[in-house]
């Protein structure tokens, strides 16, 4: 085929040099050939494609040859040379329908082949960007076509040109039309997406209708399409709103995952304000939500926040009431810094917290519903759904709740560049309110100096908004390293971020400053030049003590060019002039000399530096200032020409010199304030975290305004869902679902309170709603363990006797009208159940969502009849268990053999889980022989229960490990330290020597007893050894070296709080009186649940006194000489002890209430100690 | 949302368009253009920017910038976001995501966009559900289509779009039915001039390839997941069960995917595989300097470490290297200056060492920082966080017994050493 070409090529050509002579006949405008003018847009327009079409124009040549004989192949290459010519000679227009002819006879054979090379061929061409309008007549034809893909490709270039050709775009309406009838649901939607695409204004009606009648189609695909199709209508015909509406109401209602994502996002960009069409769908949303896809979820979630700040009381409301109680957060985050917020702020809060203080703040079980809902999707694979939760907490949680994000955001930051750009944006924001949040984080925003430029001054500033007085250190040695990078910009914004530290954190001022000027002499003149203007700033602060340093930079003026250091550097001496009397006149003289040399703004300093010298001191400056001033009246600028002339009237007394010459020193030396340095991402969480309009500080178009909190809830009870009968379910396995997800609805309705007894009262039919939804939610999103909310729980029984008559009706229902759209709906998901549980094995479905609900329950089961469920559902268990297990431990078996097979045996010493199970082996040989009493609970030692935690591990101790427990021994030669006992392993195969410590660093106030040296520790024997340290009642930690006659270790031991103190034995009326003494701010108290395991005493003494070393007050013990009494049915158990550095009191009650409910209360002198121990006792308790 | 979208070629070049809505011009491209030029790297190029009446929102992967244009609020997450699950898509459907790549297979690239985005808004990006309605371009199936004339396109709704398993299509069929984890861990560090480390940690991934018949219902348990810090997942993994039980059950998509990602709790300690001993100085006269760059194992737990390259960027004044490897080869490029030393394997007993002299154009003023010194390396069999293990795979809900297979690896992540 090729020679062929070759040889027809040869009259092609000489068809075209006729064809040129002829144009040269016809006339001026058609003979500039290509090659004659390359300059002409249209001809570079085209050589850049050439290569391309001619390829495309090749293959289609050779595959028409088939049809026409051998002369078509040649023919396609004739027309390929000809419009080309034609192209470098007039307008396109003339040019294309010659060209386009090939592809319009393509789109007219019967061939589906042929058509579908001409459709590629166009396809290309509009991907290109080139204009293929003009075939649109012949395409538009094909519309109609039975090939899918030719079918395909005219909706694309349809819709890509209809708008262009309006009339001609309505012949293709009729296809549509019938498409929206067919069968196929893939063929329904694909109509009703095209047809919504084509932006023609006279098809709107069709385009309404058809929305319509999606909206109730059988098929949620079909349903989801017209869902996507209603903001397309509106951005064509916005007064169509009230009836879009309609449909947005009808599909919001929509139970299908598939649905609900596409509804929300029409809701928010046909009607956003409409705020109040959510309320009915608002927890079918929140549970949905886990199963909606994910881009879904993104949109759900941002509607969701702003949904919830009009609906819900703000949860931090009555937030500065616990900090003076407690000060919880804020003493656990060490951020002290908090403090300085505003004034007004402050203000609000007292108001907020007198309110606070009449009417406690109860979370609206709906705003809880939410925030329980959202959170597991902090794990999504999908930066932006992570985003959107994360913004959700932000706004919207309590703050003790918002911690949860950090973790999930610093692992976004391992994302591409651009997700880590918006991300650090977004926590650059966070940061500035929430410092601690990212705290323990804070290496995780570290420079390396492969990152882009963007993303280092980013980190940077997330950095700055981080430091404070604890970790400053770190972060100034860090920065240390920045300032030598190579990246100039970066450089200069480290030293920005210098001087913010600086200015924020007042004990390192100095150590900056210092810093500053050892920059000052660096080579880079940038380097200096930022450092100069940040050095100012900072001395504008206390002037007097840094004479030198002012005169150290009076030096520099010699050398530093940049205008804008040499400016600040005048004006600083200007400024201070009294700090340097002996120097400012002589810079003054140096920059009279080079005053026509400098920059306008230098210029500005200058005349700035002579008007204060002259009014300080007059006497040796006065003809310098003249001279300065009379420059200055010349000069081009006429700024500077201004600022002479006012000047010199000012400070020069003349005869005319008005009364203003008399103030002229207040006016030049006024006191001026210090500049404040602050973050630019300050008050930016204003605009909603995550947007767009958040990231570029301004507000973009479409942007919904994050609403205020409302002073008070609005009615709760509008979000209550009346639904109609035939939605119950009817399959026994949805029943037997809806049965294990009981305990959720009660555990709703127990955190509910106030609101819950509203809802009941005002909605009669709630009953059959709790049903309905339970249904619906277990048959949607059974993998999320389907948390559901409903309200009444009494009338269950009674409704199952209605679900079965229900069931009847549906049955015949069903035989009969199948018309009803939403029946079908609810068969679909049936069927698609089926299919699922056909897949899966019953047995293990049953297992796994018995387990989940009971996972569930105990997260935070309140209410009586969970626990009543739980109880049954704990009977239940047991027989099914056992046959589970043991099937699984024979699978475990024959699995574990498959996966070593694939793995080369690895070798024994370095494998990580080898290394686990010897451990446990050893361990395990270790309590043989009082195994039978370990399993027995009863013995309440905390002595057993001493909890070693790791110091070295053997791999980075080259087979040295250490660990070390709190023994709880006094320290025999120091009662003021808490006695630590080492365990040294020596596990590697030589012999370790002079084991001992060095280098201690402690924090101030803290001592440390090493313990003796350990002369020889052979391979593979083991050594204990007491140290003793003081810890000052803080958590700090201890770091110190560990040394043997080979390697140093660095290693720290940071004490959790309940190591802090020691067990004293107070009765109980000594408790009680000295309880008393320790009100106030110095108690502190919690309610909890208790976790199912830990209800008797025994677990309860247990896991206080493991996480605690505190004694048992005994209780009774004013009864004593009743000793048959009987139990208290809700006993209260104390606990004593005291701070081992101070001896403060530490007092501890928990006291059990019904069913695991307690309240635990912390009396302490020292808050810090007792906040803390809240915590690490709530944590024993209800775990 | 998204209105437009349009791939420029690294050189600047607008080689393809999609709208879908309105069209756009692309001469709003310039701007972008002009920040670009001014960015001088594309890394450097911001993502969000803002036009008079448009924000452009862009990604750069392969060489390519993926430019999206927007005129309403949209959360930047969410474009950039899909953009690369756009790229992922190219790269799944041609095993490359360049503009060459592109150029070839415009059509496909065309109806893959029209079917990814609806208005704007994404409609089907799970990868299984678009190649059920797009099939990927094989050579076979070309030949097959040009003698057939059948299409690329499928004609009836995929499965996965309705079912609560979007990610898995029905009716899958293997003959050898095989189910592959690959652990890898990267362990990400900054080391400071001393070799002490400044800052390190351990993140993970478990990619998987599963070829597997039917609907399997996997559940996949590790020996101590206490280990796990913070995770991620592939959306099939149902939460719940982690929750509560620490193990991970799911239906898997068909083929390859990341199952989950992870991070190893910080209080464990970072067994840093390499030491390095460097010293680079750059003398004060005249335009030489000295480089001198041994490597050793440090805490390799008794592996071998392979692929060992040792990346440095030079500054922007270095003209040339003259070098020595006594292992492995090195390379210089002239215009990014930066020196690639490729080592391979680590020989504990002769430790490889590059050095030799550098020299700087002359009259460049000394540079002042050292470059710093990225590592690269891989370890077979092992997963570094010590004791991450997965300690079973079962499958229910099929008959059949598959093959099942665990792989660990650990590399090196962002691997940097400060001079």
């Amino acid at each position: 085929m090729t020679t062929m070409q070759r040889l027809l090529q040869l009259p092609v050509n000489a068809v075209n040099i006729v064809k040129t002579v002829q144009s040269q006949v016809q006339g001026h405008e058609e003979d500039k050939s290509p090659v004659l003018s390359p300059d002409s847009g249209q001809q570079t327009w085209y050589s850049a494609l050439q290569p391309d079409e001619l390829r495309h124009l090749r293959s289609g040549g050779t595959g028409g040859g088939g049809g026409g004989g051998g002369g078509g192949g040649g023919g396609g290459d004739q027309e390929e040379r000809g419009s080309q010519e034609d192209g470098g000679g007039g307008g396109s227009f003339q040019s294309q329908p010659l060209r386009h002819d090939d592809l319009k006879e393509m789109l007219d054979s019967n061939k589906d082949s042929l058509k579908l090379e001409a459709m590629k061929r166009i396809v290309a061409m509009i991907a290109r960007g080139k204009n293929a309008s003009d075939l649109f007549p012949a395409v538009v034809k094909n519309v109609a076509c039975k090939n899918i893909e030719v079918k395909k490709l005219v909706y694309v270039y349809l819709v890509r040109y209809a708008e262009e050709q309006q009339d001609l775009a309505l012949l293709s309406i009729s296809t549509f039309q019938r498409g929206l009838k067919d069968p196929n649901q893939l063929i329904r939607a694909s109509a009703l997406r095209v047809l919504s695409s084509i932006r023609v204004t006279i098809i709107v009606p069709i385009m309404m209708l058809a929305i319509k009648e999606a909206a109730s189609d059988m098929s949620p695909y079909v349903r989801k399409t017209a869902a996507h199709a209603i903001p397309k209508l509106y951005s064509l015909d916005p007064e169509q709103k009230d009836q879009l509406i309609e449909v947005i109401e009808k599909l919001l209602a929509d139970k299908t995952t598939l649905v609900a994502g596409s509804v929300v996002m029409a809701f928010e960009e046909v009607c956003p304000e409409r705020i109040d069409l959510i309320h009915k769908n608002y927890r079918k949303l929140c549970n949905l939500l886990i199963d909606v896809e994910e881009w879904g979820q993104v949109v759900i979630i941002n509607m969701l926040t702003r949904y919830a700040r009009t609906q819900f009381l703000n949860p931090n409301i009555n937030e500065s009431l616990l900090e003076e109680g407690g000060g919880a957060d804020k003493t656990f985050y060490g951020s002290d810094e908090d403090e300085d917020e505003d004034e007004e702020e402050k203000e609000k809060k007292a108001e907020a917290a007198a309110m606070a203080k009449r009417k406690p703040y109860v979370m609206d079980p709906d705003h809880r519903l939410l925030l329980r809902n959202t959170k597991p999707l902090l794990q999504s694979r999908n930066a932006a759904v992570v985003m959107a939760v994360a913004q959700l907490y932000f706004h919207l949680a309590p703050k003790a709740e918002v911690g949860v994000i950090a973790k999930a955001l610093v692992r976004l930051l391992r994302s591409h560049s651009e997700v880590q750009y918006v991300v650090l944006q977004n926590v650059a924001t966070m940061t500035i309110k929430r410092r601690g949040m990212f705290e323990p984080y804070l290496k995780s925003f570290y420079i390396r100096s492969t990152d882009p430029t963007q993303i280092k001054i980013l980190k940077l500033e997330v950095l700055t908004n981080l430091a404070n007085e604890t970790n400053i250190s770190t972060i100034l040695r860090e920065f240390q390293t920045y300032i030598k990078s190579m990246d100039k910009d970066f450089v200069a914004a480290t030293i920005q971020a210098i001087g913010r530290c600086a200015t924020n954190i007042g004990e390192v001022r100095d150590t900056c400053l210092n810093g500053l000027v050892q920059l000052l002499s660096n080579r880079d003149e940038l380097v200096v030049a930022e450092s100069v203007v940040v050095i100012k700033k900072l001395l504008q602060m206390q002037p007097e003590k840094h004479s030198d340093i002012i005169k150290h930079m009076a030096k520099l003026t010699d050398n530093i060019q940049v205008p804008m250091a040499r400016a600040s550097i005048l004006w600083l001496i200007g400024e201070y002039c009294e700090h340097v009397p002996k120097i400012a006149p002589d810079v003054l003289r140096k920059m009279a000399k080079s005053f026509t040399n400098e920059e306008d703004i230098v210029k500005l300093q200058i005349l700035n530096l002579a008007a204060k010298l002259y009014l300080t001191n007059s006497k040796q400056t006065k003809l310098l200032t003249q001279y300065v001033l009379n420059l200055a009246k010349y000069d081009q600028n006429y700024d500077i020409r201004d600022r002479a002339r006012f000047i010199r009237q000012l400070i020069v007394p003349t005869e005319k010199s008005g009364a203003l010459s008399k103030y002229a020193k207040k006016l030049f030396l006024a006191l001026k304030p210090a500049p404040v340095l602050e973050s630019p991402f300050k008050d930016r969480d204003h605009f909603q975290l995550g947007s767009l309009s958040h990231l570029l500080n301004a507000k973009a178009g479409g942007y919904q305004e994050l609403p205020d909190w409302p002073e008070s809830a609005p009615d709760p009870s509008v979000r209550n869902v009346e639904v109609p009968e035939w939605t119950k379910c009817s399959s026994r396995e949805k029943r037997k679902e809806k049965k294990v997800e009981k305990p959720f609805y009660s555990d709703s309705e127990g955190e509910s309170g106030p609101t819950e007894s509203a809802d009941s009262e005002s909605d009669s039919a709630s009953g059959s709603e709790s049903g309905s939804e339970g249904s619906g939610s277990a048959s949607e999103s059974e993998e999320s363990g389907g948390v559901s909310v409903s309200e009444e729980e009494e009338e269950e029984e009674e409704e199952e006797k209605k679900t079965k008559k229900r069931e009847l009706k549906k049955a015949v229902q069903e035989s009969e009208s199948e018309q009803s759209s939403e029946e079908e709906d609810r068969k679909h998901e049936r069927k698609m159940k089926q299919q699922k549980s056909d897949s899966e094995s019953e047995s293990d479905e049953e297992e796994e969502s018995e387990s989940e609900s009971s996972q569930s329950e105990s997260d935070d089961s309140e209410s009586e009849a969970e626990v009543r469920k739980k109880k049954k559902a704990a009977e239940s268990k047991p027989p099914s268990k056992p046959a589970k297990r043991e099937t699984t431990k024979e699978k475990k078996e024959m699995s574990l053999l498959d996966l070593d097979d694939f793995e080369p045996a690895p070798s024994p010493q370095v494998t990580p889980v080898n290394n686990l199970f010897s451990n446990s082996l050893v361990t395990d040989l270790e309590g043989l022989s009082l195994s039978e009493a370990v399993l027995l609970p009863a013995t309440i030692t905390p002595s057993s229960a001493l909890k070693s935690y790791e110091l070295l591990h053997r791999i980075t101790g080259e087979g040295l490990s250490v660990e070390y427990c709190f023994s709880r021994q006094p320290f025999s030669p120091d009662a003021n330290m808490v006695a630590v006992q080492m365990q040294f392993t020596n596990s590697s195969a030589s012999d370790t020597k002079s084991l001992h410590m060095e280098d201690v660093k402690l924090q101030s106030g803290m001592r440390v007893k090493e313990f003796p040296e350990i002369e020889l520790l052979p391979a593979g024997e083991t050594a204990t050894a007491v140290m003793g340290i003081d810890f000052c009642d803080s958590t700090q930690a201890a770091n110190f070296q560990l040394c043997t006659h080979t390697r140093k270790f660095f290693v720290s031991i940071q004490p959790p709080v309940g190591e802090l103190m020691r067990p004293v034995f107070l009765t109980e009326n000594e408790f009680k009186k000295e309880q008393g003494q320790l009100m106030g701010m110095n108690e502190i108290t919690e309610k909890l649940t208790l976790d199912a395991k830990c209800r008797n005493e025994h677990a309860i003494v247990q896991r206080v006194t493991t996480a605690a070393n505190l004694s048992r007050v005994p209780c009774g013990s004013d009864k004593e000489c009743s000793p048959p009494v009987p139990p208290p049915e809700h006993p209260v158990h104390r606990f004593a002890g005291r701070t081992v550095t101070s001896g403060s009191l530490v007092l501890v009650t928990v006291a059990t209430r019904e069913e695991g409910a307690a309240q635990l209360t912390i009396n302490c002198e020292k808050m810090v100690i007792g906040t803390m121990l809240v915590k690490d006792i709530l944590l024993a308790l209800t775990q | 949302m998204i209105n437009s979208l349009f791939l420029i070629s690294h050189s600047g070049d607008i080689f393809l368009e999609k709208h879908w809505k309105s069209v756009i011009s692309r001469s709003v491209c310039d701007y972008f253009l002009e920040a670009k030029e001014k960015a001088g790297d594309p890394e450097n190029v911001a993502p969000v920017l803002q036009t008079p009446h448009h924000y452009l929102i862009s990604i750069y992967r392969g060489k390519l910038f993926f430019l999206s244009v927007t005129q309403t609020e949209v959360p930047p997450l969410f474009v950039i976001e899909f953009l690369h699950r756009v790229a992922d898509t190219f790269q799944d459907y041609f095993g490359d995501c360049s503009e060459v790549v592109i150029k070839e297979n415009t059509v496909t690239v065309y109806e893959l966009l029209e079917e990814m985005l609806d208005n704007g808004f994404p409609l089907a990006t799970e990868s299984n559900v678009l190649k059920e309605m797009i099939r990927p371009p094989t050579i076979l199936r070309s030949v097959v289509n040009t003698l057939t004339g059948g299409s690329n396109v499928g004609g009836t709704l995929p499965t996965g779009q309705l079912s609560n398993v979007p990610w898995r299509r029905a009716g899958v069929k293997y003959t050898n039915n095989e189910a592959y984890f690959d652990v890898i861990e990267e362990i990400d560090a900054i080391l400071d001039k001393s070799g002490t480390t400044v800052f390190a940690e351990i993140q993970g991934v478990v990619e998987a390839c599963v070829k597997l018949t039917g609907m399997p219902d996997l559940t996949l348990s590790f020996m101590n997941p206490r280990l796990l810090d913070d995770v991620s997942f592939h959306p099939c993994v149902r939460f719940k069960r982690w929750e509560s039980e620490r193990v991970l059950s799911f239906i898997p998509p068909d083929g390859n995917f990341r199952l989950m990602s992870y991070h190893v709790s910080s209080q464990n300690l970072v067994a840093i595989p390499v030491y390095v001993k460097q010293n680079i100085s750059f003398l004060e006269t005249g335009s030489c300097g000295r480089l001198d760059i041994t490597i050793g194992p440090k805490q390799t737990m008794g592996k071998s470490v392979e692929n060992l390259t040792v990346t440095i960027p030079m500054p922007k004044s270095v003209l040339s290297v003259n070098l020595t490897a006594t292992q492995g080869t090195y390379t210089f490029d002239l215009t990014t200056k930066v020196v690639l030393w490729d080592v391979g394997k680590l020989n504990p007993q002769k430790l490889p060492n590059l050095r030799g002299s550098i020299s700087i154009q002359t009259g460049s003023p000394k540079p002042e920082e050292n470059p710093s010194i990225n590592i690269g390396l891989q370890i077979q069999q092992l997963a570094i966080s010590a004791g991450l293990k997965v300690s079973r795979l079962d499958m229910y809900g099929e008959k059949y017994k598959p093959f099942k297979g665990v792989k660990y690896v650990t590399k090196a992540g962002k691997f940097q050493v400060r001079t």
